[in-house]
């Protein structure tokens, strides 16, 4: 009997995590066995639906499943985050991009995650911790019920520093102010930031002034993942690169972060229009 | 009654065959077909397509066979159409052409078979490419069968990486001779190029989707959204999963930047991005499919091959002006006659001796205008080609988007794993140019991945040469001695066949 090598994408698990965001943990037993740190998937929740480039949080390779989290923002995550246990994504292909860069560092190591990004950077800080490196979690968020995956992330750090924007639980402030905390206190080596753009930008401008080797993971508009169209392409010391190919990961000194945050709000005004139409149907 | 007279067979004579007009293919209206993506070509009917059989002279050394790359009997099939069994020159062409419907639309016939056509020595040549999707058309408007004969089961398996021109082919090559075979697809449907880079206005979806279904009819088995060179490696199909030969045919998918200020700028597209978004993901459909494209109404496109044409045209019907700039001239234009004709029948302006020099963006990162420097040609280098030379004059024109359409270098995903494979400095893989071995034991190449961007021909009929070793190697026949470039500037695969530059007639005003 020949190997049929087809995957089912069936989700196993759902939680909702805070309003709209929603950890799944889904069947794709190829993936789960070769997915490293760092590397991202593209899924596409309906036969209409766009690819969307999803980082992973984490995954079994022996169950073969992986482990996600998703914000309903736009149509396609809200579509994605309607599925429930036993539901099937169309489509989840992966894994794409190159993985993170660890190595045994001096100095602490300080992952950072902003929103949805808290569940990024815990394969990376588990990836570090394994090589022997002391590993800092800064994670934050608007209010304390926006705070997302703590309790997995603790498990992979030696310490997690929260903040918040309004001081309801931990540092009343940014995540820069956390990182500042960390640095102002000891050695740091090596930061990986993931999150919104502006955070990267700020964080890289930190890691600069004290020479730290900052890692940032570029979440470029994406259509197939695999180099082939070029819509991910960041300026990277000079040269065009494409996040999904060469990256998500870039040393965030190298990157031109304001081209990145133009680039994305190039469909906002479709985005809206798509939404709007996915809002309108289901409220009929 | 009365009687009848057997009649007597009437030898016709060549001279007369030839005399007769060239019969074209009927085209929908330009005005007209601009607001949709329907097909163009209407297709022929019967009666049309036997007067254009009638034409063919039936030469005893046809030049168009070997000006095939797939080779097929085009004075053959031809023959029968003239007699009228559509069915039997449908079988015909499926011995050495299992794409004949694809290939009828999108070959570059002006620079193949009927560049070479006899007839066309004095005449226009025999409309070889219009029989030919004639009579696929009939094939399947009729849906006769067409499942081959496939040969007892041997047992092997084979991988194929890649649902592309390539891939596909191989897959049907390699079965039909009784092989189990495994085709490995990154995207989640297949077709490849020939879904997501050309336009349903000349290649219909239901086209594709028919191929895709006979061969999972004849028994191959196909893996959607799985990235060979990431969940398994080359080894790892070669050597763990069973796989006793791997056929690569991933296509030249990484789109040439142009390298000028500006580039990244909103607004600017590479070819490759701009056509995915519509013929992959339907962006032509949105919202009802979400997957967004913005473009306004000053479409630059840069570059005038047969993707740029692509481009201009899919802009023109996405309700845009969109304006052609190329370094050369008309004559020196890559792209198929036809592709260039219809083009301009849809009012597309094209602006040649155009260079673009730099994309001018506005405050809020989008493209707004594109600087381009005046060309002109050398006179003639020995090889006869004229060079583009800088004239140091200079041209803005306002625009708000910008589609580059400069080729495709080879996708990098599995030679950036596997080392073992032999590249050259442009990432091509090299082949042993008799039998597509690479220079790992049991692992062929062929389409793109070891031409750089060509043609969905010529990938064809790589494939099909590879399938036959691929056999003998998996049969334990493999005994060839190899040679496989090693040179980094080594070229890529070409075709040794009869292919030169279109004769390109002046444009008809």
């Amino acid at each position: 009997m020949r190997k049929s090598f087809k995957q089912d994408y069936k989700v196993l698990l759902k939680k909702e995590l805070s309003p709209n965001t929603f950890y799944f943990r889904v069947h794709a037993p190829f993936i789960a066995k070769k997915i490293e740190a760092g590397q991202f998937i593209i899924v596409r929740p309906g036969s209409h639906s766009e690819r969307m480039p999803l980082s992973i949080c984490g995954w079994n390779r022996e169950e073969g499943y992986l482990e996600i989290i998703i914000m309903a923002a736009g149509v396609t995550s809200t579509e994605a985050t309607q599925k429930n246990v036993g539901d099937c994504f169309e489509d989840i292909v992966g894994p794409l991009g190159q993985r993170s860069h660890v190595a045994k560092y001096d100095g602490a190591c300080v992952v950072i995650g902003g929103g949805y990004g808290t569940g990024a950077v815990i394969p990376t800080a588990r990836d570090l911790k394994d090589r022997g490196n002391k590993v800092y979690g800064v994670v934050g968020a608007r209010n304390k019920d926006l705070l997302l995956m703590i309790d997995e992330l603790n498990q992979v750090c030696d310490e997690v520093i929260i903040t918040t924007n309004d001081g309801s639980l931990g540092i009343s402030g940014m995540v820069t102010d956390g990182l500042n905390f960390i640095v102002n206190r000891e050695k740091v080596s090596m930061i990986l930031a993931v999150g919104p753009v502006p955070m990267m930008k700020a964080i890289t401008e930190i890691g600069v002034a004290k020479e730290i080797e900052t890692w940032v993971s570029l979440n470029a508009i994406m259509v197939d993942g695999t180099g082939m169209c070029g819509a991910c392409r960041v300026t990277i010391a000079g040269k065009t690169r494409f996040a999904c190919f060469h990256g998500p990961d870039f040393k965030g000194a190298d990157v031109n972060f304001d081209e990145l945050m133009k680039r994305q709000k190039m469909f906002v005004v479709k985005e809206k229009v798509a939404f709007d139409m996915l809002k309108s149907v289901q409220a009929n | 009654m009365s009687e009848t007279v057997k009649d007597e067979p009437v030898k016709i004579k060549a001279k007369d065959r030839m005399a007769k007009p060239r019969n074209e293919m009927p085209l929908n209206d330009p005005a007209k077909r601009v607001t949709n993506f329907e097909e163009v070509p209407i297709g022929y009917t019967l009666d049309q397509a036997q007067a254009e059989a009638f034409r063919c002279i039936q030469c005893k050394k046809p030049d168009c066979i070997p000006g095939c790359p797939v080779g097929i009997d085009i004075p053959a099939f031809i023959k029968l159409v003239e007699e009228g069994d559509v069915a039997a020159a449908a079988r015909k062409i499926r011995e050495t052409n299992f794409l004949p419907a694809a290939c009828g639309r999108v070959c570059p016939q002006d620079k193949q078979c009927e560049l070479v056509c006899i007839v066309g020595k004095k005449h226009e040549p025999v409309a070889i490419g219009n029989l030919e999707r004639f009579v696929a058309d009939y094939e399947r408007e009729h849906k006769l069968d067409r499942i081959p004969k496939i040969e007892p089961d041997t047992g092997k398996n084979i991988a194929v990486i890649g649902a592309g021109p390539a891939g596909l082919t191989a897959a049907y090559e390699l079965r039909k001779r009784g092989h189990n075979v495994t085709v490995f697809e990154a995207f989640h449907r297949g077709g490849g190029v020939m879904v997501y880079g050309i336009p349903r206005f000349r290649l219909p979806l239901e086209i594709i989707d028919e191929d895709l279904k006979l061969l999972e009819d004849m028994g191959v088995n196909f893996v959607y959204n799985m990235v060979i060179g990431k969940v398994f490696s080359i080894e790892d199909l070669r050597d763990k999963e069973g796989f006793d030969a791997v056929f690569i045919s991933t296509g030249a998918g990484l789109p040439k930047m142009l390298g000028i200020k500006g580039e990244n700028l909103n607004g600017v597209y590479s070819a490759n991005e701009y056509l995915t978004r519509i013929y992959l993901m339907h962006a032509n459909d949105f919202p009802n499919y979400p997957t967004p494209i913005v473009q306004g109404e000053k479409v630059a496109v840069i570059g005038a091959g047969n993707t740029a044409m692509d481009v201009l045209r899919t802009a023109k019907r996405l309700g845009a002006n969109p304006v052609c700039y190329y370094r050369r001239s008309r004559e020196e234009s890559p792209a198929r006659t036809e592709e260039l004709e219809h083009a301009e029948q849809e009012f597309i302006n094209f602006k040649w001796l155009s260079n673009p020099v730099e994309f001018i963006g506005d405050e809020t990162g989008a493209v707004k205008a594109v600087k381009c420097e005046i060309m002109e040609l050398s006179e003639p280098d020995e090889s006869g080609r004229r060079k583009p030379m800088p004239t140091g004059k200079f041209f803005t024109d306002e625009i708000d988007t910008a589609v580059f359409s400069l080729g495709c270098d080879v996708n990098p995903i599995i030679t950036d794993v596997t080392p073992e494979l032999t590249k050259n400095k442009w990432g091509i893989i090299m082949v042993d140019k008799k039998t597509y071995h690479t220079s790992m034991k049991g692992v062929f190449a062929g389409g793109d991945s070891v031409t750089g961007g060509a043609t969905v021909i010529l990938a064809m009929g790589q494939a099909k040469e590879a399938a036959k070793y691929i056999h003998d190697y998996v049969m334990g026949n493999f005994d060839y001695e190899l040679a496989i470039p090693t040179d980094p500037i080594a070229p890529g695969v070409v075709w040794e066949g009869r292919f030169e530059k279109a004769h390109r007639e002046p444009k008809k005003h």
